[in-house]
């Protein structure tokens, strides 16, 4: 029997990896885009979970509008991406740092 | 609790402002590209009447209260709310935007982004913090919250062949997504604690005992990791230096400013009204973000050279007196704050819009050292560039003394001497940097003999008025303050109302 526990922890599973991978990366901004959509994936995940088991569409709903803002958060990153790629020549995270202080 | 209606009506500023912005977006693109003038003053236009629309909304709000009713008028079924400290709120914010395009015009021009793009997503910007600070829903409170992010995320990236500006960008993306995936984890948590997405009914939840208190707990750690992380408070601050440093000066301005306006509002609601049952739980937190926000934001600004830096710092150590202000979970110290932000955004307006009418094309006036002997070649800058500071610094006579003063008063109010002693002895170290800046002004030699780029005569007019209200408003605080302090009580009072339904 799957439990909502099951699901709490898979969803706390998917954020810590993607906390771990917008921190532990240093080689490629690529992958800390596809650890941010990870993270609302684990969000979604909860929201889901928990309407579910409450028995409340509205989590469901929410869910909607994680989705399509995930959808132009992505687009707007790789926009960022590619101009800085243009800008650098490079898009490795240890190289971002010009301006230090 | 009954769901009404549509109720589109109440918020008619933010679907003016959502029409008039798409009319912007279309009508920009008849416009060629020599005269963008046009749909500046359109977007002017826009701005002026969003502000009229708000401050009818904000008079509907008082004339209801004086009338004994609840000023709080409730659309889509309750997930939206303008109530007064929403409506004051807004006013700020449209101001604020409106000096970020009224001093950058200039600076945009030579810069060469004086583009379409510029208007519309500062619009949309502002429709984002709009919805923010009316929000009683989490889903409205995301949806604007992301609204003023994206916006601002192209925003920053606009000058293209720049490098810092497309860093300062990719920083600014990656940690603000990440500050919303925590913001949303624990919104979630709270979700599944409640049942509920209404912040009245999760409120009124979580004070019956119907919720898993664990669950609770769990989600306010995140949701105030998530407020740490856009407000910009230590230690979720290491974004705010570098995004203000390479962003345009316009832009920095943009996110220095209006947007501290939502943010205020949306703690209150989330916080103060939401979760004001665990008031001890994210208290603890608060306390330890505000003193630890005071101590590096104004230690590190010391260390500065790039005056741009420097005011990022003190963004930082401001928002620690900000925090400092919820943590007396009663209406004195949400006023206190409001008061505060409601000030720093106008100081902070002078101090980039100073920035940016004194660089030209060729040249940002960005270093301390740009403004070695000022007073020599420019005295009137001078002079402005030192009510400023001297506001920032929070020296008497000037606005930032009596915001200080305010949030300091209802500390001790409420038995945190400590907290109120650790707030003065910062600022006051805070004051070293502040007076630097004056020091360089007045006593330094000149390193150039030609004269200081001045900017638009308009531009001009309206940074002297705004300087000059920020003397104005250090004499006569109390209208301000008093008016702000009735908002907020009356937000509470409607909101406890919500609550007992």
């Amino acid at each position: 029997m799957i439990t909502l526990t099951h699901f709490l922890v898979l969803g706390a599973i998917l954020f810590a990896l993607s906390v771990f991978g917008i921190f532990m990366n240093r080689k490629n901004l690529i992958v800390m885009l596809m650890a941010i959509e990870l993270m609302l994936l684990a969000v979604n995940m909860n929201f889901i979970a928990f309407s579910q088991f409450l028995g409340d569409s509205a989590g469901q709903i929410f869910v909607f509008f994680i989705l399509t803002v995930a959808a132009a958060e992505s687009a707007i990153g790789l926009a960022i991406l590619v101009v800085l790629f243009r800008n650098l020549r490079s898009i490795a995270v240890e190289d971002l740092g010009t301006m230090k202080g | 609790m009954i769901p009404t209606s549509l109720n589109a009506w109440v918020a008619t500023p933010e679907i003016f402002l959502l029409c008039s912005a798409c009319i912007v977006l279309l009508f920009d693109l008849f416009v060629s590209e020599s005269r963008k003038q046009v749909t500046y003053l359109l977007t002017l236009l826009v701005l002026a009447l969003t502000a009229v629309l708000t401050i009818q909304s904000l008079q509907q709000g008082l004339m209801l209260a004086a009338n004994g009713a609840s000023p709080a008028r409730y659309a889509f079924s309750n997930m939206y709310v303008a109530d007064p400290v929403a409506d004051f709120a807004k006013i700020g914010m449209v101001l604020g935007v409106a000096l970020v395009l009224i001093y950058g015009r200039g600076y945009a021009q030579e810069r060469g982004i004086f583009k379409g793009e510029l208007f519309t997503l500062t619009l949309f910007s502002l429709l984002g913090m709009m919805v923010m600070a009316s929000a009683t829903n989490f889903l409205t409170l995301y949806v604007g919250l992301e609204l003023l992010s994206l916006a601002i995320y192209a925003l920053v990236a606009m000058p293209r062949n720049n490098v810092r500006s497309t860093e300062a960008a990719m920083k600014y993306f990656v940690l603000g997504a990440l500050a919303s995936g925590m913001l949303l984890y624990g919104l979630s948590m709270l979700y599944g604690a409640t049942g509920s997405l209404d912040i009245y009914e999760v409120a009124s939840r979580i004070i019956r005992g119907e919720a898993n208190p664990m669950l609770v707990t769990f989600g306010t750690v995140f949701v105030v990791t998530g407020i740490g992380f856009k407000l910009g408070a230590v230690p979720f601050h290491m974004w705010v230096p570098d995004v203000y440093e390479g962003a345009p000066t316009l832009l920095a301005q943009l996110i220095g400013s209006a947007p501290k306006l939502a943010a205020f509002v949306f703690v209150l609601r989330l916080l103060g009204h939401g979760l004001a049952a665990l008031g001890p739980d994210w208290g603890a937190m608060l306390i330890i973000m505000a003193v630890l926000s005071l101590v590096i934001g104004n230690l590190a600004a010391i260390a500065q050279k790039n005056i741009k830096r420097m005011l990022a710092y003190s963004t930082i150590s401001h928002m620690g007196f900000v925090l400092l202000g919820f943590l007396v979970y009663n209406a004195v110290g949400y006023a206190a704050s409001f008061f505060y932000v409601m000030t720093y955004v106008i100081t902070a307006a002078a101090s980039f819009g100073l920035l940016m009418l004194m660089s030209r094309s060729g040249f940002e006036c960005e270093n301390i050292d740009d403004f070695k002997g000022l007073n020599k070649r420019n005295p009137w800058y001078a002079l402005m560039m030192l009510m400023v500071m001297f506001s920032m610094a929070g020296i008497p006579a000037f606005v930032g003394f009596f915001a200080k003063l305010s949030v300091l008063r209802a500390l001790v109010g409420s038995g945190f001497t400590w907290l109120a002693i650790v707030a003065v002895v910062f600022s006051l170290i805070g004051a070293f940097y502040y007076l630097r800046v004056v020091k360089v002004m007045y006593f330094d030699e000149p390193e150039a003999d030609a004269p200081v780029a001045v900017g638009n005569l308009d531009a001009q007019l309206i940074l002297s008025a705004n300087c000059l209200l920020l003397l104005a408003l250090g004499v006569f605080p109390n209208q301000l303050l008093t008016a702000l302090s009735y908002a907020v009580k009356l937000s509470m009072a409607s909101a406890a109302g919500m609550m007992l339904q």
